[in-house]
């Protein structure tokens, strides 16, 4: 049985292709292929920095080995939208001043992606308890809460208008 | 860095358990979640030779609500109990377990089996498990064996699981109505932290008599346990608060805390107390306004 081997991972609608060991985490693979917006925080599954969507579930990339995503659709937040077309969850942090730094920025966006996917209209509680394995050393939450509840409206609205 | 390993991905319980066992000299272990192993395979506390995913391993998934037992399979997800109505109904402290459980991203990999085999007296799925009087059942390519959860741990990170066997299901029965089954978990945040003490409690009724009592204790011992004492003064009894004072103190009597980075010796026993005779009174009160 190999302990590496070349393996086809699909970001963001592209193919990545790269040849890892069993033991290289998702997270080192998708930086290894460029992918910089996935952040390196904690590696203990307590930051959120990493987190990326596999089929649309929010997972910490860094607890999840490279092997184990392949097939997989896996999402970072370059995967949502860019400049030129944000997608509500970025806008909604855009308008709202919801980052410092930012580097728990794209874990945050896309932990918010997955709590409105499961829950269009959380509560504070709902979203609280959804962001709580994402941390921010710089700031406060409540910008945060507040970004995630607009981007749920405006994503309500925008599903409505359908 | 981790030391490197071979990992094998069978799409079957049968290939899961075959993986297992052809191990020989080498160290095989099975990764679920992963949020556990990965975590001790990066600090080298966990260097396994071979490592066995199973995540294609679909037998593992499925919850079944039985008239008499309900049943879950091993790899049922802490994010999938949050989602379940029927769990709600049936067994809310597993569900007010998940909410307070590591993070978003964590809830959505790590499995309940994942959380009985790493043999923490903080896992919090335990208590909940253990209030409800589970059945884990374990299987390898020599069989399967079903036994109780409370009889499932030795001691700290000892359990009775063999390196070829898996949890494949746990399973407990309907509780009698009216019933209160909760959990409390106190930590240093309401999120993303780890148990000082948590307390899972079933309490039944009929009568004006408490009919049934299960108290369990996490994070205070060297393994998660039921407080069989203060089980003992309640059961066929109508509650006064003298006998729930009397319980609390037989729960923190029945305690063995540490003193750790999260919370002193002392600071536990006293939270035990105060939460036992809380959860009770607060159980009792509501099973009396039925």
């Amino acid at each position: 049985m190999p302990t590496e081997r070349t393996i086809t991972l699909r970001v963001n609608g592209r193919d990545e292709r790269g040849s890892f060991p069993a033991h290289r985490t998702l997270l080192e693979a998708l930086r290894q292929t460029g992918h910089m917006e996935v952040k390196c925080g904690c590696e203990k599954g307590d930051c959120g920095a990493c987190a990326v969507l596999v089929d649309g579930m929010a997972v910490d990339s860094c607890l999840t080995l490279a092997w184990t995503a392949e097939g997989a659709e896996i999402t970072t937040v370059s995967g949502l939208g860019d400049l030129d077309a944000l997608h509500p969850v970025q806008q909604a942090f855009s308008d709202g001043g919801a980052a410092q730094c930012g580097y728990c920025t794209p874990g945050i966006i896309i932990a918010a992606k997955a709590i409105i996917d499961a829950n269009p209209d959380p509560t504070e509680e709902d979203i609280r308890v959804g962001l709580s394995g994402n941390l921010c050393r710089c700031t406060g939450y409540t910008k945060v809460f507040e970004a995630v509840s607009e981007a749920a409206a405006v994503m309500r609205a925008g599903r409505d208008g359908q | 860095m981790y030391a490197p390993f071979e990992l094998e991905m069978p799409g079957d319980l049968a290939g899961a358990l075959h993986a297992l066992a052809g191990g020989g000299d080498e160290t095989t272990v099975a990764i679920a979640g992963g949020t556990n192993l990965i975590v001790d395979m990066r600090a080298r506390r966990e260097r396994p030779d071979r490592v066995v995913g199973l995540g294609k391993v679909g037998e593992l998934r499925g919850m079944d609500f039985g008239a008499e037992r309900i049943s879950i399979g091993g790899g049922t997800t802490v994010t999938d109990l949050l989602r379940s109505p029927e769990i709600a109904q049936a067994a809310p402290s597993l569900v007010e377990s998940s909410r307070l459980f590591a993070g978003l991203m964590v809830r959505n990999t790590a499995t309940v089996a994942g959380n009985i085999a790493c043999g923490s007296p903080a896992a919090d799925l335990v208590p909940p498990l253990l209030a409800l009087d589970a059945d884990v059942t374990l299987a390898s390519r020599a069989g399967t064996r079903t036994l109780p959860l409370d009889e499932y741990f030795l001691g700290y990170k000892r359990d009775v699981r063999r390196p070829d066997e898996l949890i494949t299901r746990v399973s407990w029965p309907r509780l009698p109505q009216p019933f209160v089954n909760t959990f409390y978990k106190l930590a240093r945040r309401k999120g993303d932290a780890i148990t000082v003490t948590g307390v899972a409690l079933t309490l039944a009724a009929a009568g004006g008599v408490c009919t049934k009592a299960r108290i369990a204790l996490g994070a205070v011992a060297p393994i998660v346990f039921r407080a069989r004492d203060a089980e003992a003064l309640l059961e066929g009894r109508a509650l006064t608060p003298a006998l729930i004072d009397e319980a609390a103190r037989a729960a923190a009597a029945s305690s063995s805390p540490i003193d750790d980075v999260r919370a002193s010796a002392e600071y536990r026993l006293h939270t035990v107390e105060a939460l036992t005779r809380r959860l009770v009174a607060q159980a009792w009160d509501r099973l009396n306004r039925h």
